[in-house]
């Protein structure tokens, strides 16, 4: 059964200007996340992922922004600033990547969670916030929190740093929280105990969550829909179960097979050719993994890919899916058992 | 935050020692003594040594230098050789005179640097920010004497509004309100000259780290709370940008101190710095000794508030 749909993107474009000319940072991607639901969109650095993150949150200060963002029947790409603030932080919240410098470092963290608190409590007493920031800090496990209220973000480690933002982002109760790579700065011990955190959280508030990562072993933990993006679009979209077990892009299981295997021994990862294009010098036509994938007969790309539906609830981007394999390997030894179309 | 500042003030003390040795074996390089421009030529060679032997002048260098510092220690610099009254007074004097002008200079330096700093880094590259910008290059390359010249011929001279020299009018009774606006009068101008000069440092100083602050992540932290961009800029941005400048301050007061020899100088103002110029051209040597090292002290002092005043404001020092 499908719960509630709480944020629906449709064809959302950011573009960047870049000498005179606007270049689209996130092409076109449509996605939709549901309550209680986490949504991961994987990629490389640069693909879009957090510009697609940043323009639901409105935190783009240049950039154009084109389609709809229906998150409770209302455009977020419509809004005014001083309509925004209403929203986030209060209904939407996101979590940053690095904890070292997402806080401000000459503010007590129980005035850090009390501001946020105060922007959308106006009758909140001075007393009240720091009680409750004291709860919140209490609840993101943070050891002896009426002792850390009154502490500076420096006399924290990364991951109680990282607890507070998690307490900011859900002071509020929001239905969405976006979480931009919330792990990637912190040691391995500490991601999980931050990725446990966060699905509790979630449960807890029935929320929605967008879990921006680039690190698989993470989507396959806390994720139920994937989103895969390429060079500002989605390639391939489907629930978590299909892209482990059946991926199609050319693009996600390059990823996948990149990743080390820990049941048998390897000579060597898959690596994938070249580099995510930069924004200015990115292919506007035809399929944009084309030019990593060179061994790919050029007739097996379509000329404008378009999302197509392989199974129910499962999208591919271009036909070049149907004639893809690795170069290095023999067809038989080919990752995750994808049969070719 | 106790610690910190009894730590800072302890290194403080070995720095006194040291610049009153170094201004003490200045003092002793000098040519003559103080014995030297007080002597009556007809005295015989026997009588002039004796005094010597009197005075403690043949005395080994430390038991001169005990008795010198002792002598600070209580306030007491020895008497000037040209004006034949107590070193304290006469610096004294004086030094009322520059805390005046330079206090008037720093409340302009912040007055206007301040928010030219806050506009200028707010709208960087915008039309306003080039203005600010082109005015901080201006004042970077303009001489300061040559600047205070042209206001003082301009403001003083040809308009004839304010005084050209002094620091009050003659007649007036010390205290009366006459005297104080008169005092004023002969301020703005050295002060005005001081400040639009000196204030570019301040604007440029913010203007960068107010830019800097901006593109930091825990500005779309408090974006991302919601927080309107009024608040963003007062709570996050200005304050985070302002601890360079509040660290300045207590480089503002050594000037408070030494003032602007220049400034002074052109304004005929009697301030510290003309009087430290006046001593070393008349050759008064117990106030040339006595104003150094005031001036080793203020800065020594300057930089202690310095300290102070950013361990204050930002808390990552404070633990250290």
């Amino acid at each position: 059964m499908l719960s509630q749909e709480l944020l629906k993107i449709n064809n959302l474009s950011t573009s960047f200007q870049i000498d005179e000319e606007y270049y689209a940072a996130v092409d076109d991607v449509s996605l939709t996340v549901r309550e209680n639901e986490v949504l991961a969109i994987v990629g490389e650095s640069g693909s879009g992922k957090s510009a697609t993150a940043f323009s639901i949150m409105g935190l783009h200060n240049r950039g154009k922004i084109e389609g709809e963002m229906l998150f409770q029947g209302q455009d977020l790409a419509k809004l005014s600033t001083s309509e925004m603030n209403k929203i986030r932080g209060k209904d939407m919240s996101m979590i940053f990547q690095d904890p070292l410098t997402a806080l401000n470092p000459l503010m007590e963290i129980g005035v850090q969670i009390g501001e946020v608190l105060l922007l959308h409590n106006k009758n909140m007493s001075k007393t009240e916030r720091r009680n409750y920031a004291i709860e919140l800090l209490g609840r993101v496990g943070i050891p002896r929190p009426e002792r850390v209220v009154d502490q500076f973000p420096h006399e924290l480690s990364g991951g109680m740093r990282q607890r507070v933002i998690i307490a900011i982002a859900i002071a509020n109760q929001p239905k969405l929280l976006i979480a931009d790579e919330p792990t990637t700065a912190l040691d391995v011990t500490i991601q999980a105990q931050i990725l446990d955190l966060i699905q509790e959280l979630k449960d807890d508030l029935n929320s929605g969550v967008i879990l921006i990562t680039h690190d698989l072993g993470v989507v396959a933990e806390m994720a139920d829909r994937v989103a895969v993006m390429y060079a500002g679009q989605i390639v391939e979209e489907s629930d978590v179960e299909s892209v482990f077990v059946n991926p199609q892009h050319p693009y996600t299981r390059s990823l996948l097979s990149s990743i080390p295997a820990t049941d048998y021994a390897q000579d060597r990862l898959h690596v994938i050719q070249g580099i995510v294009p930069s924004l200015k010098h990115l292919p506007r036509t035809g399929c944009r993994f084309k030019g990593r994938i060179p061994w790919i007969d050029d007739d097996a790309h379509e000329d404008h890919p378009v999302l197509h539906e392989v199974s129910e609830g499962h999208f591919v981007r271009c036909t070049c899916y149907q004639h893809f394999y690795f170069p290095d390997e023999n067809k038989e030894d080919q990752a995750n058992g994808v049969t070719e179309g | 935050m106790w610690k910190f500042i009894v730590r800072r003030l302890i290194i403080t003390l070995p720095q006194l020692l040291l610049l009153s040795l170094l201004v003490f074996f200045m003092a002793s390089l000098m040519p003559g003594d103080a014995f030297t421009s007080q002597i009556d030529p007809s005295l015989s060679q026997d009588a002039i040594e004796e005094q010597r032997e009197r005075l403690g002048l043949n005395d080994p260098w430390y038991q001169q230098y005990g008795r010198w510092v002792s002598g600070v220690a209580e306030g007491d610099f020895g008497t000037s050789t040209a004006h034949y009254r107590p070193v304290t007074d006469l610096i004294w004097e004086r030094m009322i005179n520059t805390i005046w002008l330079s206090l008037l200079s720093v409340i302009f330096i912040y007055a206007i640097g301040i928010p030219l700093g806050i506009i200028s880094g707010r709208w960087n590259d915008r039309l306003v920010d080039q203005i600010i910008t082109g005015y901080t290059y201006l004042g970077f390359a303009t001489p300061i004497f040559i600047f205070a010249l042209v206001v003082l011929f301009f403001f003083g001279f040809t308009l004839g509004w304010f005084p050209t020299g002094g620091s009050v009018a003659s007649g007036l009774e010390p205290g009366s309100f006459e005297y104080i606006v008169s005092k004023l009068h002969h301020l703005l101008l050295p002060a005005l000259s001081i400040a639009l000069i000196g204030v570019v440092g301040t604007v440029q100083y913010l203007r960068s780290e107010i830019i800097d602050t901006k593109q930091k992540d825990f500005i779309i932290t408090a974006r991302a709370k919601g927080a309107p961009e009024s608040r963003v800029y007062n709570r996050h941005i200005f304050r985070n940008s302002v601890l360079p400048i509040a660290a300045f301050f207590g480089y503002e007061i050594t000037m408070l101190i030494t003032g602007s020899v220049f400034v002074e100088q052109i304004f005929s103002y009697p301030g510290m710095g003309n009087l430290f110029i006046e001593s070393i051209l008349i050759r008064d040597f117990p106030v040339v000794t006595a104003v150094v090292l005031l001036f080793g002290l203020a800065a020594i002092l300057g930089a202690l508030l310095s300290d102070i005043i950013l361990s204050i404001v930002d808390p990552r020092i404070r633990i250290k």
